[in-house]
C-alpha cells in the first residue's frame, strides 16, 4: 500500500492535478474564515458592479485631507472624461476643417487636447455638419474647458430645523485623502453579480456546494455501480443477465434525459442541492457497473478465489477480501470521474432551469444560470460568468489529471 | 451479408427493447410530478375570473382534452396509440399548437448542427490523438495537458467564451438565433447566407469540445497498439514504419467507433445546453423554453425525440462497426 501511494505521488500528472485540487479546496475552506458572512447577501444595488476597490465618497469627504500638486492630474482627469467615441469625433472635426493633424494619436490625450485647444472654433461651419452636430461639439468643448479649469466643488448641508442650506466646505482639485484614512473601503475582487452579491464570496461558496454535489453524486453512483457490478460479475447466471439487461438499457438511454425527467418530476420546491446530487448519482452508475463486472469476471476463476471458496468462506468475505482489493484502483478512478461529471451535470441542469432551488445555496450552475438570465455575457460583465466557467473547468481538469496519473501508475503500458 | 444476419437481428431487437424502455420511462417519470399541470394552464387562462363554476368548467374541459382525468394505464395506452399516429399531444405554453409542429422545425436545426459538428470533432480529435501517440516527446507533453484542459471546459462555457470573443467583441458573427430576426425561413440565397453566418459559433463550440475527449481516448488506444506484439514483430521483419502506422491506427480506431456510440448521448446532451446560450432554434432551446413555461407535453416529447436520436445514432454506429471490423462477421459465422 505504502509503495503504491509513493508511486502515485511520483507521477507528475497526478501531482499537478492534486496540487490544483488542493489549492481550490484550501481556498474553499479558508476564504470563508477571512471573509465571513452569508454569500447570498445582496450588498449592492443594481446590476453588475465591476471588480475593484470601492471607496466611500461620503466618508472620504470628512477624512483628513492633504494637498498634492501632481503634474499629470489635469490630463488624467480629462482623459477619464473622454470616451473613445469623443476622441474619434474630435479627430473627425479637426480633419474635416482641414487642420493639420498629421500623426495625431487619438489615445494621446495631451496631444489631442492641445490640437483641439489651438484649432477649435465654435463659429466655424464645417461642410456637411448639421446644427445638432455643431451643438455636440459645443457641449464637448464646454466640458473640456470646465474640466481643465476644475473649479472647486462646494459641500453643503441642509439644516434639519430651518431648512436652510449651509455651506460646510469645499473640495479643490488638489485635495487628496489617504485611502487608509477613509473609514469605509471595500475591495470586491470580482465585483458584484446581478443581485448585487459579492461574486468572489459567492463563487467560493458555490464551488464548495458543487464539490459536495459532485462527491455525493459520485458516492451514490459508485456504490450502486460497484454492487451491481460485483453481483453480476461474481454470481453470474440469471442475476448477471437481469443486471446486464438493465445496465445495457441505461447505457444507451442518455443519462441526462432521465436527469431532466426526474428533476422536473421532483418539482422546484423539493429540489435541494442534496436531492439533485442523489438524482445525478442515480442516473450515472452505469459505467462503474460495467467496468467492475468485467474486472470481476476476469478475477472470479483465479486460484486464490477458488481456494477461498474451497475453504468455505462466505460470498461477502470472498468479495471483500479476495476481489475488492484487486479492483479498488478501478473503482477509485471511476469515482474521480463520477465526481467531475456530477459537477458538470449539476451545471447543465441548472442552466436548463432544473437545478437546485434558488433560495438556499449558490452552486456553480446556478451562478452561471443567473449570469445568463441577466445577459452578463452580452453587457460585458465578464466577472459574473468567466470565473464560474474557469472554476468548473479547473475542478474537472484537476480531477481528470489525477485520474490520468493513476491510470499511468496502474497501467504501466501507457508510460513510455 | 449472410454472416451479418444474426448480428443485425440482435441489434434491431435490442434497439426496439431499449426504445420501449425509454417510452415507459419517458411517460411515467413526468407523471410522478406533484404539481398539476392542468391546474397551471387553467390558472393562467382563468386569471381575473371570479366565477368559481366557470373556472371549474375550464379545468374540466382541459382535463378531458389532455386526458388527465383517466387512470394512468389508460393514459399510457392512449399515448402509445397517438404516438403511432405521430401525435405527441398539444403544447401547454403554446396552446393550441401541436407538439409535433413545434418539434418538427426544431429537430432539423439540431440534427444539422450536431451531426456535422460531432463528426468533425471526432475526426479532428482522433487525428490529434494519433499524432500525439506517434510523435510522443514534446508534442505529447504539450498537447496532452492542453487537450485535457480543453475537454474539461463545459460545452456551455465554450459557447459563452466563443460568443463573447467572436460575436460581442469582434463582431465577426451574429449574437443569437439560427437566422436573422427580420427573416422568415424560406429557400432564398439570402436566408441561406444568414443561416451559415449564425451556424459558425455553435458549430465550432461543439467541435472544440469534442476534440479533447476523443484525442485523449485515441492517444491511449494508439499507445496500447504501438506497444503490441504484432507491431514489434512487424518491426523485426523490417516492414516500413509508414505501413505499420496504418495498421496500428486502423486497430486503434475501432474502439473509438464503439466509444462514439456509447458517448454520443453525453455529447448530444452537452451540445443541447450549448444551444441555449446561442438561442439556437433547436431542441435544446425548445426544451429550455418548455421547462421555464412548465409545459410537460413539450418536455416529454423533446426528451423522447432526443432519446430516439441517441438510440438511433448508437444503433447506426453499431451497424457501421460490423462492416469496418471483420471480426464481428467472423464471430457470427462460427
Amino acid at each position: 500500500m505504502k509503495h503504491i501511494i509513493r508511486k502515485i505521488f511520483r507521477s507528475p500528472l497526478f501531482l499537478v492535478g492534486f496540487g490544483i485540487f488542493m489549492l481550490m479546496l484550501s481556498m474553499i475552506l479558508i476564504y470563508p474564515l477571512i471573509n465571513p458572512g452569508n454569500p447570498l447577501q445582496s450588498i449592492g444595488l443594481g446590476n453588475f458592479a465591476g471588480p475593484g476597490t470601492y471607496v466611500s465618497l461620503y466618508d472620504s469627504v470628512s477624512s483628513q485631507r492633504s494637498v498634492l500638486r501632481l503634474p499629470e492630474a489635469d490630463s488624467n482627469r480629462i482623459a477619464s472624461l473622454l470616451s473613445q467615441e469623443d476622441r474619434v469625433k474630435m479627430a473627425y472635426w479637426l480633419d474635416v476643417t482641414g487642420k493639420d493633424i498629421e500623426g495625431l494619436n487619438i489615445h494621446d490625450t495631451e496631444a489631442l487636447l492641445s490640437a483641439w485647444k489651438t484649432h477649435y472654433d465654435g463659429k466655424e461651419r464645417p461642410a456637411g455638419m448639421t446644427k445638432a452636430d455643431r451643438n455636440f461639439y459645443e457641449r464637448l468643448n464646454k466640458r473640456l474647458v470646465a474640466a481643465s479649469n476644475a473649479p472647486a466643488l462646494s459641500l453643503s448641508e441642509t439644516d434639519p430645523q430651518s431648512g436652510e442650506t449651509v455651506e460646510k466646505g469645499s473640495i479643490g482639485k488638489d485635495d487628496y485623502v489617504n485611502i487608509s484614512a477613509v473609514a469605509n473601503v471595500k475591495t470586491l475582487p470580482l465585483g458584484t453579480d446581478n443581485f448585487g452579491r459579492d461574486v468572489l464570496k459567492e463563487l467560493v461558496s458555490a464551488a464548495g456546494t458543487s464539490l459536495v454535489i459532485g462527491l455525493i453524486a459520485g458516492t451514490v453512483a459508485t456504490l450502486i455501480g460497484l454492487w451491481l457490478g460485483l453481483l453480476a460479475g461474481y454470481l453470474g447466471g440469471w442475476v448477471d443477465d437481469v443486471i446486464m439487461f438493465f445496465t445495457n438499457i441505461f447505457t444507451v438511454i442518455p443519462g441526462f434525459v432521465l436527469l431532466i425527467l426526474i428533476s422536473y418530476s421532483i418539482g422546484q420546491d423539493q429540489r435541494g442541492a442534496t436531492t439533485v446530487a442523489v438524482v445525478i448519482g442515480l442516473t450515472s452508475w452505469v459505467w462503474t457497473a460495467r467496468s467492475v463486472r468485467s474486472q470481476v469476471i476476469s478475477l472470479r476463476n483465479r486460484d486464490h478465489v477458488n481456494l477461498s471458496k474451497l475453504s468455505g468462506h462466505s460470498v461477502l468475505r470472498i468479495i471483500w477480501r479476495d476481489i475488492l482489493p484487486y479492483i479498488l484502483s478501478y473503482v477509485i478512478m471511476a469515482f474521480i470521474l463520477q465526481v467531475s461529471s456530477g459537477i458538470l451535470a449539476e451545471a447543465q441542469l441548472s442552466l436548463l432551469g432544473l437545478g437546485p432551488k434558488t433560495t438556499e445555496v449558490p452552486t456553480l450552475g446556478l451562478m452561471m444560470n443567473w449570469a445568463m438570465l441577466y445577459s452578463a455575457h452580452l453587457n460585458g460583465s465578464w466577472w459574473a460568468y468567466f470565473p464560474v466557467i474557469l472554476v468548473i473547468a479547473l475542478i474537472s481538469f484537476s480531477l481528470n489529471l489525477m485520474n490520468t496519473g493513476l491510470d499511468q501508475v496502474f497501467n504501466p503500458q501507457l508510460r513510455s | 451479408m449472410k454472416g451479418y444476419r444474426k448480428y443485425f437481428t440482435k441489434k434491431i431487437v435490442w434497439f426496439i427493447v431499449t426504445f420501449a424502455a425509454a417510452l415507459v420511462l419517458n411517460f411515467f417519470l413526468p407523471r410522478l410530478m406533484p404539481a398539476d399541470p392542468v391546474a397551471a394552464i387553467t390558472g393562467r387562462l382563468a386569471s381575473g375570473m371570479t366565477d368559481a363554476t366557470a373556472v371549474s368548467r375550464i379545468y374540466k374541459q382541459y382535463q378531458a382534452e389532455f386526458g388527465t382525468d383517466k387512470p394512468l394505464m389508460q393514459q399510457f395506452f392512449t399515448f402509445l396509440g397517438n404516438l403511432t399516429r405521430g401525435d405527441l399531444g398539444t403544447s401547454f405554453s403554446q396552446y393550441p399548437r401541436k407538439v409535433t409542429d413545434i418539434l418538427g422545425s426544431a429537430i432539423w436545426w439540431t440534427v444539422f448542427l450536431q451531426l456535422p459538428a460531432i463528426l468533425v470533432g471526432w475526426l479532428l480529435g482522433n487525428l490529434l490523438g494519433a499524432l500525439a501517440a506517434y510523435i510522443r516527446k514534446g508534442f505529447d507533453k504539450v498537447l496532452l495537458p492542453m487537450t485535457l484542459f480543453l475537454s474539461n471546459i463545459p460545452a456551455f462555457g465554450m459557447a459563452v467564451i466563443l460568443l463573447v470573443v467572436f460575436a460581442v467583441n469582434l463582431k465577426w458573427a451574429p449574437i443569437s438565433g439560427g437566422y436573422a430576426f427580420d427573416m422568415i425561413p424560406n429557400a432564398s440565397f439570402d436566408f441561406l447566407r444568414s443561416v451559415i453566418q449564425h451556424y459558425h459559433l455553435p458549430f465550432w463550440s461543439i467541435v472544440l469540445i469534442s476534440i479533447g475527449g476523443q484525442a485523449i481516448g485515441m492517444r491511449s488506444m494508439s499507445i496500447y497498439e504501438l506497444n503490441a506484439d504484432y507491431v514489434k514483430y512487424a518491426r523485426f521483419l523490417g516492414i516500413k514504419d509508414r505501413k505499420i502506422v496504418r495498421y496500428v491506427f486502423r486497430n486503434a480506431m475501432l474502439p473509438q467507433v464503439t466509444g462514439l456510440a456509447l458517448s454520443i448521448g453525453t455529447m448530444i446532451g452537452g451540445a443541447l445546453v450549448a444551444e441555449i446560450i446561442f438561442n439556437y432554434p433547436g431542441l435544446g432551446t425548445t426544451m429550455y423554453r418548455a421547462v421555464t413555461m412548465a409545459d410537460y407535453p413539450l418536455i416529454s416529447a423533446t426528451t423522447l425525440i432526443i432519446t430516439f436520436m441517441v438510440l438511433l445514432s448508437a444503433f447506426l454506429l453499431d451497424i457501421l462497426y460490423a462492416f469496418i471490423d471483420p471480426r464481428v462477421k467472423a464471430a457470427q459465422i462460427n
